[in-house]
């Protein structure tokens, strides 16, 4: 199934978020990553939701998400004319006799050493879903002890912005 | 409590018309999304429970369901000083969920319902799905615990607006009494715009109680909520195009055009193009019955004419329908060489079942005329297309097939013909409302139906039980007309305690109890489909039973003129003798047979190709669900 990665412009209301969560639920639509925060305009959130769907079903999804009263518009970030991002922290195992091979391993990936203790180290990592996923597998003969991942962020390429355009509409 | 800040209007008051009481002054334009007369209210100190009301009055509100319970009593408590609102105290909130949707099914406009928090809005929850299924507007306003106290687990707390975030189009918790004239008026916006649907406000008893500034209008601000109303012209075109080098055109009718009040576009549009023209479940009304166009309604318990127009069409020209699997059978064989013009407020129904070849979205109400002016042109230059040869098989399979009943085998009346003499006698001005089994089929096809807001039932979600409410709400939105509740032994035994509330309130329904002593439907099916072995549908209140509970007695208990009816020589006495009594609600008890079953039908799981007008004229059926 094609991966497909949706920015969503939502009124900051509670529920928000559950709205969205739960319409993919009961759609049977299926989420790979969603991550939320601010945006760049006070009242207005953002998410960026990564979902596996067929065409059809991705037009589904976004009429759906359309149909809800705080969902102010919707964007499908294509990859090559976006920047898309993951971010992690991962807790390895690493003592004395090791610690300098995961630092190494670290600096390959341009990945950060955030808190070293006797025995393990927590390494934090950006980067897209490819990169991620070989840090990690170089990681993994150490001992991965925890790993906390964040959604994929997302942004569209060059000087527009779906925000700007969001509020015209909304001030129309 | 509240700091009574001044919700702002959208529109100042004029100095010039505000009066030291700050009365009701002038009217703002039509622009406003704010519903109802747009008077202009300065601001008034007020409690949010007189907020509450005040808002329901400025929205036009003239009457509303509920019952009273701790977290909703400072409303109840301001409601009880309106002069405008007339609150009708039902027996049971589901019951004020059924009647807020017959009210909004024959008025058209917003149906209100009340319940306090907990036990009471979750009493409200299958009302409020079955609205969302059947797109009817309405707002349901629950009161909810104290703010401090919600996610403690508090007496009578219930997550309301989670629990029904799947079955309302939109939901508002309100904690602060400022905010309720602005969210009550929202709600009503979203409820009745757009494809309408139910509306949650959920109010906690703390915002009721506090003090605030109260002005009207407030201003709606929902920069997320945009309704398309006129079709996209190129579509319009496009689609007139479709029509005009078809030639087995159907159209295919559905409860958009009721909702969107567009029956007589539909008419005229109809007639230019003279194609057979199909009304499901939801549409019954939206196209005389008795025109020739009319050639039924498609689905499982379908006729035979409309249900092969649709697989036999070339074009279905498709209006406020939604491809609903009980008109699509077997999807990927429905229709199979049709294309699709369709038509709908919604863009989220349209190549949801069915791809369309020609979208259009926006209001059937808008989107016929056009598409009639469009064909109308080009018909002038080409010709009205030649559908000759499509009626001639159309026609002869209406002539053929027609919607008819055996005689029953066992003495008892045939429930068909029962309520057959009850749309005769009445005729098509009485509003007809069903409950869900095979009653609610036969009221479907043994119904003459010729205008719209004429039929209410429970399409989508199929509610048992929501027949009685849901007339008691259509009579006390249409007093003047009879309203009958078409109502089976099953469903009536659901919901019956409102009859309580019809004669303490004056409101004289009709119900006619299509009594086969079980739940019918469902008994057909183990008869059809599971070797007749009757699991649990026997409910013992028919003819040789117990007759637990006797019909008659329970509406003598309440007050209720109480008839029976066993014979075939007694139906139309007893029907007449129903329809003369108006001053109370009249409740009869039909006995009819229990073998009776609901013909045409198309199994689930096979192709609408087989459908089959008569048990024994089959194959054998395997599949269900």
């Amino acid at each position: 199934m094609a991966r497909h990665t949706l920015s969503v412009l939502v009124e900051d209301v509670p529920g928000v978020l559950t709205r969205v969560a739960s319409l993919f639920a009961r759609r049977a639509f299926n989420i790979h990553s969603l991550a939320v925060g601010p945006t760049e305009i006070n009242g207005i959130s953002r998410i960026t939701v990564v979902v596996d769907a067929e065409g059809d079903l991705l037009e589904q999804v976004t009429k759906q998400l359309n149909k809800l009263i705080n969902v102010i518009k919707i964007v499908e970030l294509m990859p090559e004319a976006s920047v898309q991002r993951d971010h992690i922290l991962v807790k390895v195992r690493a003592d004395a006799a090791t610690r300098l091979q995961v630092t190494q391993a670290a600096d390959l990936f341009r990945a950060s050493v955030v808190d070293v203790s006797t025995d393990s180290l927590i390494i934090e990592a950006t980067g897209n879903a490819e990169k991620i996923n070989a840090l990690l597998a170089v990681l993994e003969p150490f001992g991965i002890r925890e790993i906390a991942q964040a959604g994929t962020l997302a942004v569209g390429r060059g000087s527009k912005s779906m925000s700007d355009r969001a509020l015209r509409s909304v001030s129309a | 409590m509240s700091n009574g800040t001044t919700a702002s209007p959208s529109l100042p008051a004029k100095p010039a018309n505000r009066s030291k009481d700050a009365a009701v002054s002038s009217v703002v334009e039509a622009s406003s999304l704010v519903q109802g007369p747009n008077n202009i209210i300065a601001a008034t100190e007020m409690l949010g429970s007189q907020a509450i009301v005040r808002s329901l009055e400025e929205l036009g509100v003239k009457d509303v369901f509920g019952l009273p319970g701790g977290a909703i009593m400072p409303t109840y408590d301001s409601l009880m000083d309106s002069t405008k609102i007339n609150h009708v105290l039902v027996r049971h909130e589901q019951g004020s969920g059924h009647a807020a949707q017959g009210y909004a099914m024959v008025t058209g406009e917003v149906g209100v319902c009340i319940a306090t928090s907990g036990p009471g809005a979750t009493n409200l929850v299958t009302a409020i799905a079955d609205a969302h299924m059947d797109s009817v507007p309405m707002v349901a306003i629950t009161g909810q615990v104290h703010s401090a106290f919600i996610g403690s687990d508090a007496f009578q707390e219930a997550d309301i607006v989670g629990i029904t975030m799947p079955i309302t189009k939109h939901s508002f918790l309100v904690t602060k009494a400022e905010d309720i004239p602005r969210i009550l008026a929202s709600a009503f916006h979203i409820a009745a715009t757009g494809r309408p649907g139910p509306v949650l406000v959920d109010i906690t008893k703390d915002a009721q109680q506090s003090k605030m500034m109260f002005s009207w209008p407030p201003k709606i601000d929902l920069p997320g909520y945009k309704t398309v109303v006129r079709g996209h012209n190129k579509q319009v075109r496009e689609a007139a195009k479709l029509i005009a080098a078809s030639s087995r055109p159907v159209f295919y009718v559905g409860g958009g055009v009721i909702k969107g009040h567009a029956a007589a576009e539909l008419k005229e549009f109809a007639e230019l193009v003279g194609a057979p023209v199909v009304t499901t479940l939801q549409a019954r009304g939206a196209f005389p019955d008795s025109h020739e166009l009319h050639v039924g309604m498609p689905g499982m318990h379908g006729s035979v004419s409309a249900v092969t127009a649709l697989q036999q069409s070339d074009l279905l020209i498709t209006l406020g329908a939604r491809f609903d699997d009980r008109v699509t059978g077997v999807l990927h064989t429905f229709a199979p060489n049709a294309k699709v013009i369709h038509a709908d407020i919604d863009p989220a129904e349209i190549s949801k079942n069915r791809t369309a070849d020609i979208p259009i979205v926006g209001s059937v109400k808008e989107i016929i005329p056009e598409l009639t002016e469009a064909c109308r042109t080009l018909f002038a230059e080409a010709g009205t297309p030649d559908l000759d040869a499509w009626w001639n098989t159309i026609g002869r399979l209406r002539e053929t097939y027609p919607i008819g009943f055996t005689a029953t085998n066992d003495g008892l009346s045939a429930p068909q013909n029962v309520i057959q003499r009850i749309g005769e006698l009445t005729g098509p001005e009485a509003v007809y409302v069903a409950g869900v089994g095979q009653h609610q089929m036969w009221a479907a096809q043994f119904i003459k139906y010729e205008r719209p807001h004429s039929w209410l039932n429970s399409g989508g979600l199929g509610t048992m039980g929501y027949s009685v409410p849901a007339a008691m709400g259509a009579k006390v939105g249409n007093p003047d007309r009879v309203v009958w509740a078409i109502d089976g032994d099953g469903c009536f035994q659901m919901t019956n305690q409102e009859l309580a509330t019809c004669v303490i309130n004056n409101i004289p329904i009709k119900v006619a109890i299509i009594n086969n002593s079980s739940l019918g439907m469902v008994r057909q099916w183990q008869t059809l489909f599971y070797d007749s072995r009757y699991s649990n549908t026997d409910l013992n209140t028919g003819h040789g039973t117990a007759r637990v509970p006797d019909f008659v007695k329970l509406a003598d208990a309440y007050g209720c003129v109480g008839l029976r009816c066993e014979r075939d020589e007694d139906i139309d006495a007893t029907i007449q003798q129903a329809l003369a009594i108006n001053d109370r609600p009249v409740v009869i008890d039909f006995v009819v047979s229990r073998d009776s079953m609901v013909w045409p039908m198309v199994p689930s799981g096979v192709s609408n190709d087989q459908i089959q007008i008569a048990r024994g004229m089959t194959p054998e059926w395997e599949e269900e669900d």
